[in-house]
């Protein structure tokens, strides 16, 4: 076990994954806390195909996938969340049009530009190999800023999360709180796509709360619950895509699982 | 004379040109315990929402009173389906509710923790303090969301049907409750509400509205009016709801 684990870490690549991993795995916990209570579970997902869809054209046009895919996603983020506001295209309907028509861009841009090649698996499942020194910065820097934003307004996002009205009504700036909160879920969905894969790294942001909400009653509680189960799904993921050579996004997705379905069943006989 | 608290002049609140709420004057005056009932379609949340602030009124004006910011208006929302579930103590609720004086300031002071621990005392819940909201009893939920707007207001709490989903008990329970905390702790209330006799028992006056006009009084008045009367009947048919 422990020569596994070392011989794991010999590897540069393994320990720049790690770290990008454990900071985009904590974040994602945060935020998936909130997300998933506000019912907006699917965001995500949604944010993801526009990072895939940005992504590939940024590569088609040989520039930073990462300084083209954030500002992109995190326009997407507002849109939708004004969509959502004015009420002319519903929440979830307006995510599935920018899901799938910028997923569509995306191939299409990368079949006429690079053709269909091993790249386009990459994005679309994750490879942790996928990090350059660069990114790894980068992906630092960032996750580094949205934990301290979240940290900063943990409170006032509990209480835009927990009673929306009652906030606007006492005097809080709601919108900006929302705001916020789509511009951090979108910096790490891109953060987590190039490790997870865009098709699966809104279950980086679910999973995690769904299971602490399973076992948890206090809100924080269920916070600090998600953090650990996120990382202890992204070390288990990443120790068994090490082991199996499977795709790291889809080994993590498989532990999660397999947590959200343990605590469910220990928390089964609590229920009434 | 009394000072009031928020005063209504011709208000008429509308969606897409289409008024909801039309040509609306009362006054609330301090420590008035002010009932809204109707039946559905006649704008009674439309109107709370008017209160509150988060919709203009396309004529007529809402004035609050002198020395009431909005901020310091108390809340107690209809219950969402999502708050029924969420994972909260107590005390992360009540204390959620001193977020308004806060500003940008993080985390929560000495100040707001006493006063959160004041109202809990209160109400007569400091024991649920660590329970987790999403295991109280309705009647529970609904001090616990009480305590918060406490926390939130200096003088003024505004109710949305409040009691809708308890039982008659309850219900009964809580209407005293409010009027316990208007006679001691002279706090104005303005309540939509469901329970008819409840309402008529326990406020100091009544606003009434239907599809096309309204009545503002006492509840004696009201029982007395002739559109009471007719919409009383009413009510008594169907178990003592509109």
């Amino acid at each position: 076990m422990i020569e596994y684990v070392t011989r794991m870490f010999s590897y540069p690549f393994m320990v720049r994954a790690l770290a990008v991993g454990l900071l985009v795995s904590l974040c994602a916990a945060l935020l998936g806390v909130s997300l998933v209570l506000k019912r907006y579970s699917m965001i995500g997902d949604g944010l993801s195909h526009v990072g895939f869809g940005a992504v590939a054209v940024a590569s088609a046009l040989h520039l930073a996938p990462l300084a083209v895919a954030v500002p992109v996603v995190v326009a997407a983020a507002f849109l939708l969340l004004l969509l959502g506001e004015s009420g002319r295209l519903k929440g979830d309907a307006a995510t599935a049009v920018f899901s799938t028509g910028a997923l569509a861009v995306g191939v299409m841009v990368m079949s006429v530009s690079t053709g269909m090649n091993a790249d386009v698996n990459s994005y679309l499942f994750g490879s942790i190999l996928a990090a350059s020194r660069q990114d790894v910065a980068v992906s630092v820097v960032l996750s580094v800023i949205v934990l301290i934003l979240y940290v900063f307004f943990y409170e006032k996002l509990f209480a835009v999360t927990f009673d929306e009205t009652f906030a606007k009504a006492t005097g809080m700036k709601t919108g900006v709180y929302n705001a916020l909160l789509a511009v951090l879920t979108a910096v790490v969905v891109v953060l987590g796509m190039r490790m997870m894969g865009a098709l699966l790294i809104s279950s980086l942001i679910v999973f995690p709360a769904l299971t602490a909400m399973r076992l948890f009653r206090s809100y924080r509680s269920v916070i600090l619950g998600a953090v650990a189960f996120s990382l202890l799904g992204f070390l288990a993921g990443i120790g068994i895509s090490f082991g199996w050579g499977a795709p790291a996004g889809a080994s993590i997705v498989v532990v999660d699982m397999a947590l959200f379905g343990i605590c469910s069943f220990a928390a089964w006989p609590r229920r009434r | 004379m009394e000072q009031f608290c928020i005063q209504c002049d011709h208000v008429t609140l509308s969606y897409e040109n289409q008024a909801v709420v039309s040509d609306l004057s009362f006054t609330v005056e301090e420590g008035d315990y002010l009932c809204i009932i109707g039946e559905n379609g006649t704008g009674k949340s439309t109107l709370m929402k008017g209160l509150l602030g988060l919709k203009k009124p396309s004529s007529g004006s809402i004035v609050l009173g002198e020395g009431i910011l909005r901020s310091q208006i108390g809340y107690v929302p209809q219950q969402t389906p999502v708050q029924r579930d969420f994972p909260a103590s107590v005390w992360e609720v009540v204390l959620s509710g001193t977020q308004n004086s806060r500003g940008w300031r993080p985390g929560y002071g000495k100040r707001e923790k006493e006063l959160a621990g004041e109202k809990l005392e209160l109400l007569g819940i400091s024991e649920l303090r660590s329970k987790s909201f999403r295991d109280l009893s309705g009647g529970q939920r609904q001090r616990v969301l009480l305590a918060r707007s406490l926390c939130a207001a200096k003088k003024l709490i505004l109710l949305d049907e409040p009691t809708a989903g308890l039982d008659p008990l309850v219900t009964e329970e809580f209407y005293h409750l409010l009027l316990d905390l208007n006679r001691s702790q002279h706090i104005t209330v303005v309540m939509v509400s469901h329970a008819i006799q409840e309402a008529l028992g326990h406020a100091d006056h009544i606003l009434y509205l239907s599809q096309d006009s309204y009545f503002y009084g006492t509840p004696l008045e009201y029982a007395a009016s002739r559109a009471g009367q007719r919409f009383l009947k009413r009510c008594k048919g169907k178990g003592g709801r509109p």
